[in-house]
Formats: C-alpha cells, structure tokens, sequence
C-alpha cells in the first residue's frame, strides 16, 4: 500500500479542520444564545431577538447585499474598479461579437431548456399515471437530477464522443449509432450552431425529471369527478386533458416553467465542463466567469452579472404575482 | 406534539401551488380502474423515454469496469459479446499519487469536510432567525423578511467578485475551507430562512404560548420546542442544502483555490475533462465516484430528498 501514508495523515488533517470548524460554529452560537439567555431582565427581549436574527442578518448585508451592490457600481468602472466609464462595459458587451453570441445562445437555452423539459415531463407523467411500476418509472427518469452538472457533462460527453471514421471504432454511442445507419460521425460539441442545442439536451435530461415529478403531483390533484363528467359527456382522451386536466394543473405548469427558467438562464457548470465556452457555446454565466476570473477584466464580469440579474427579474416578479394570485385564491 | 409534526409534514409533501382535497383522493382511488386512460401506445412512448433518459448513464457505469484499454479502443456495449470487469481504474484515480494521477481520495475527503459543515451552518442560523421572524414581534419584522426572500432573486454571480475580494482582502482566508463554508453558508440563507420560516410559522400558537405561561423564555422555547418540532423540515432542507454543496462548481471554482488542499470532486472533475483525450479511462470510474453519495441519498432517502428540491427547487 505504498503511497497512502500522505493520503491518511491529510485526511485526518482536514476532518480534524472539520471538527474544529463545527466545534467553534456550535461555540459561537451557544455563547450568543447563553449571553441572550442570561442577559438582563431589563431589554431582555431586544437582546434575545438579537441573538436571534443579527448572526444571519449580518452573513447577508456582508456577503450578498453589500456585493450585489459592488457589483452593480463595478459594472460601470473599467477593470481596475478606479476609473468611472459610464456604460462602456454594456456597449462593449452589444458590439463584440463573441459576447452577442453568448447572450444569443442564453436566449436560445432559456427559450428551449423549459419547453422541452416540460412537455417532456409531462408527457410522461400522464403516460405512467396509474400504470405498473409508477414508482420504478418516475425514479429512473428522476435520477439525473441528484447528479452534479459536472457528472452529467462527463456522461454526455462520452455519448458525444467522436472518432474519425476509418481510423478507430466509435466509442460514443451517437455516433455508433450513426455508423450503424451508414452515416458519417459528427463532432457534436464542436460545429456551431448545432453544437449548442446538443449541450441544451444535457440541461433537458436533467430538468425533465422535476418537470414530471411536479407534474405528476399536480395531475393526481385534479379531481376525479370532474374528468368523470367529462368523459360521460364524450370527451375524448385528447379533450379531456385539454378541457380539464390542463387548466387544473395551470399554477403548477407556472411554477415548473419559471423555476426551469431561472435555473437554466444561471447554467454554468454543463457549458464550462462540456466544452468551456469554446466554440460558440458560451453563455451569460459562463462568461462572466472567464471574463472576471480568467482574464481580470471585473468591469465586464460585473456588467455580464448584472445583465443576468436583469434576465431573471421579471420571471421572479412574474413567479411572486401568481403564487400571490393563488394565495388570494384560496 | 407528534400530530403536529404530522400536520406539518403534510404540508411539505404538498407540491407547490396546490391544494389537498382529501375527497379527490378518495373518490380516485374508487374510480381508478375505470379511469384507465393510459393505452398500449402510452406505454409505449413511457418505456422508450425511460430506456433514453437511463441509457447514459447506465453506459458510463459499465465503462468504469472496463479495462483502460477496452475503454480507449471501442464502445461499452462491447460489453455484451465480450464480457469482462475490473475495479483497475477505481483503485487508480482513488489511491495513486502524484502529480498527473487524478487523485480523487483527497477531493473526496474535501467534498466531505466542505459539504457536512456547509449544510449545517446555513439550516442552524436559518432555524433561529426564522424562529425570530415568526415569534418575536419587532417593528420592522415584515419588511426585513420580505427583503429576505427577495434576496433570492439575485444570482450568485452578483455576488462573487466583491465576496472574494472581502475573503482576500480584509479576511485573508480564500483558498481556505472557512472561505467556502461561509460562501456557501451566505448563499445558503435567504432560502433555508424562508423555508424555515414557512415551517415554524405553522407551528400553532399554544404550544408556545404554553410554554411561555411556564416562564420559558426564547432560548428555552427554541431548544426545547422548536428544534424537536422542526427535525421533519431540518432534515429536508439540511439534505437539500448538502446535495446542493456537494454538486456545486462554481462557489468551489472561485473560493477553493483550486488545489487538491481544498477543492471539492466536481472541481476536480472538471479539470479531468477539460483533458478529455488523456483521461478518457479515468473519467468514468471518477464520475462515479462523485455520484455515488448524491445517489445513495437519492435512492435511500427519496422522500426527504423530493420533499426539500420541490421546497428548495428556486435557489441559486
């Protein structure tokens, strides 16, 4: 077993780092929570409420308002963050090709990834209702969603994987199957446009598994009497789901759809793993990474930021009104 | 006291935006085999999209006992006419050392010491501030919970320069495990706040009110009521949490450092493919590897687990 002497002793390094971090968390919350206990009788509760909010409350004005805030003035000062320029950094972003690129891409993605996983998702939520091994169903096409971005880049990237007809065998299974129908093998990540749209089906295998659990929920919640009636009245299975189950899963789909969409206009990880935002590929998130943390150019990093903000606000706001509609509702 | 954990829970099972009606489930249940709507073509279409959405990563777990050779050479349905297995590439990017090996036993001890403690520290100080907002009245209560739960709406891109130039600058602590535990504890907040908060909130009025009468103040209320109370919801929202870590890229990317002192599996990983052609054996035994707990979870504990991603699905 030569060489796992290192590999212990840096184990047991890090768990006792781990330990350490625990034990001093646990000691700062209980000191504030037993000085908040023992606090006198006069304001106790001001010093009690406190303890109580001030630690999280503190983590967020340092950690995210305070930033958020960074970032926005960051977005109109050049690299350095010393020089005021105005709107530089968004004239740069609509004139540079690369970057209209990138934010077509992230307008392709967003308007893709939530159709297609929820018609998907749907689709098989109403075949496997009520039929044998719902559960065995709904788990295999639930799974990928416990994997990591990174781990569903990998698995795709070795169903892509390309070999020059003639030289090697296909070891990616696209391509095999290509071969098989006497066709001749692609690069899939590598030719633009397409390539984009074969990154997109990683996001959709991903999505499309919480699009059905949600779904399906949704579906079991429509009343039975209702479809009943409609099918006395001679509704056929297509009519039925149009006239009833449809509008009966409506602030379900809403709240599929939006949630879908926020997460894929922030997809960074299949993009930076699968091909790095090279050819032609990049998006929004992708490219505030490379241009803040790869080449130190903050002020457009900042400006990419913040055009994501500006991308995910009206789903958000559009999310908040209709679940305030329903709350009203009930 | 268990009636209402078991109220609560009910809540949580509920998928969003909709309502229970017991009656539906009754009359469903009555009226389930007339209502067969799915036919043979249904099944069909169930079974065909059920076979793709597995078939991926069915095939990158039969590469991983392929021999390195078999994995360079031709693809893993070779597996079927020439049957063969072997653990080789497992015990090579777990065990072997040195520079250009992939390593994967020091990652996987930091996707741990990264993930446990950053699951953790989030739901804690979420459960008190949450308690805080739901039982403690104060002027201003409202309005900062809504600036909370409006928090969510800003990606975390916003918010990475300025955190990082905070950790280097003032803390001197990037590259460090506290780095990434307290970026992602930050992150972690306005969502395990709100969920939280949507829990305790439930919990009715004369439990604690009781327990006030008794002379109990907020620290003995939250030790002895809310915590036992809230286990249902911890668990969830704590699962969430560390699946959400333990996946994550980018928070490792920029506030890891990057080395294998610190950065996590997916960071690793990462780098691995970004050489596709050298380590095209290695990959599928170290995907695996770091699927394996987010797999486990999901297959052991799947309640708890679509429990807190229907709650938590909104975050990032």
């Amino acid at each position: 077993m030569r060489g796992l002497a290192p590999f212990w002793s840096d184990l047991v390094e890090k768990f006792g780092l781990m330990l350490i971090g625990l034990a001093a968390f646990a000691a700062v919350v209980g000191l504030i929570l037993f000085l908040a206990d023992r606090a006198p009788k006069k304001g106790r509760d001001f010093w009690q409420l406190l303890a109580f909010v001030a630690p999280a409350l503190l983590l967020l004005t340092v950690g995210l308002i305070y930033p958020a805030v960074r970032t926005t003035l960051l977005a109109f000062f050049d690299r350095t963050g010393r020089e005021f320029v105005g709107f530089d950094n968004f004239v740069w972003m609509f004139t540079q090709p690369d970057i209209l690129i990138t934010l077509g891409n992230t307008l392709i993605w967003v308007a893709l990834v939530p159709t297609l996983s929820t018609v998907i998702g749907l689709a098989y939520a109403i075949f496997i209702d009520k039929s044998k091994g719902e559960k065995v169903l709904k788990s295999l096409v639930f799974m990928p969603m416990a994997i990591s971005f990174v781990g569903a880049g990998i698995i795709w990237r070795f169903m892509y994987e390309f070999r020059e007809q003639g030289f090697a065998e296909q070891i990616g299974l696209l391509n095999q199957i290509i071969v098989w129908f006497g066709g001749q093998p692609q690069q899939f990540l590598v030719n633009s446009p397409f390539n984009t749209f074969f990154l997109i089906v990683v996001m959709v295998w991903i999505q499309t598994g919480f699009a059905m659990v949600l779904l399906s929920a949704a579906i079991k919640g429509v009343p039975v009497e209702i479809i009943e009636a409609a099918r006395l009245d001679g509704a056929n299975a297509w009519q039925q789901f149009t006239n009833v189950t449809l509008p009966g899963i409506r602030s379900t789909l809403v709240v599929v759809v939006t949630t879908i969409s926020i997460a894929t206009l922030k997809v960074f990880d299949i993009v930076r793993s699968m091909t790095g935002g090279n050819f032609d590929t990049s998006v929004v998130a992708n490219e505030m990474y490379t241009q803040a943390f790869n080449r130190n150019e903050f002020g457009y990093g900042s400006a990419l930021a913040v055009i994501l903000f500006l991308m995910v606000l009206p789903i958000v706001v559009y999310n908040v009104r209709v679940m305030r509609k329903q709350k009203e509702i009930r | 006291m268990t009636d209402v954990t078991d109220k609560a829970e009910a809540k949580l099972d509920r998928p969003l935006g909709q309502k229970n009606d017991p009656r539906a489930a009754k009359l469903s249940k009555a009226a389930n085999a007339k209502l067969k709507l799915t036919s043979p073509g249904a099944t069909a279409a169930a079974i065909i999209i059920a076979v793709i959405w597995t078939i991926p990563t069915f095939g990158l777990l039969v590469s991983s006992f392929r021999t390195p050779d078999e994995i360079r050479s031709n693809g893993w349905w070779n597996i079927f006419v020439s049957p063969s297995f072997t653990l080789e590439n497992y015990a090579d990017v777990l065990t072997t050392q040195g520079a250009s090996s992939a390593n994967l036993g020091s990652y996987f001890v930091n996707s741990i010491v990264i993930a446990i403690p950053a699951a953790l520290f989030p739901i804690i100080l979420a459960t008190m501030a949450a308690y805080a907002f739901a039982w403690i009245k104060f002027k201003g209560s409202g309005a900062i919970f809504v600036l909370i739960f409006a928090l969510q709406i800003v990606p975390l891109q916003m918010a990475l320069i300025p955190l990082l130039q905070i950790f280097s600058g003032v803390l001197g602590i990037s590259g460090t495990f506290p780095a990434v535990w307290i970026a992602h504890t930050i992150f972690g907040l306005p969502l395990t706040i709100f969920l939280m908060h949507n829990f305790i909130a439930e919990i009715p009025g004369e439990v604690i009110e009781a327990a006030r009468v008794d002379g109990a103040n907020h620290t003995q209320i939250f030790f002895r009521i809310i915590i036992p109370l809230s286990l249902p919801a911890l668990a969830s929202i704590g699962i969430f949490q560390f699946l959400w870590v333990w996946n994550d890229l980018l928070v490792a990317l920029v506030f890891s450092g990057g080395t294998a002192d610190v950065a996590p599996l997916t960071q690793r990983l990462a780098e691995l493919v970004g050489n596709f052609g050298r380590n095209q054996e290695r990959l599928p035994a170290a995907a695996f590897i770091s699927l394996v707990i987010p797999l486990i979870v999901f297959f052991s504990l799947q309640r708890y687990f679509v429990r807190g991603l229907l709650a938590g699905s909104t975050k990032g």
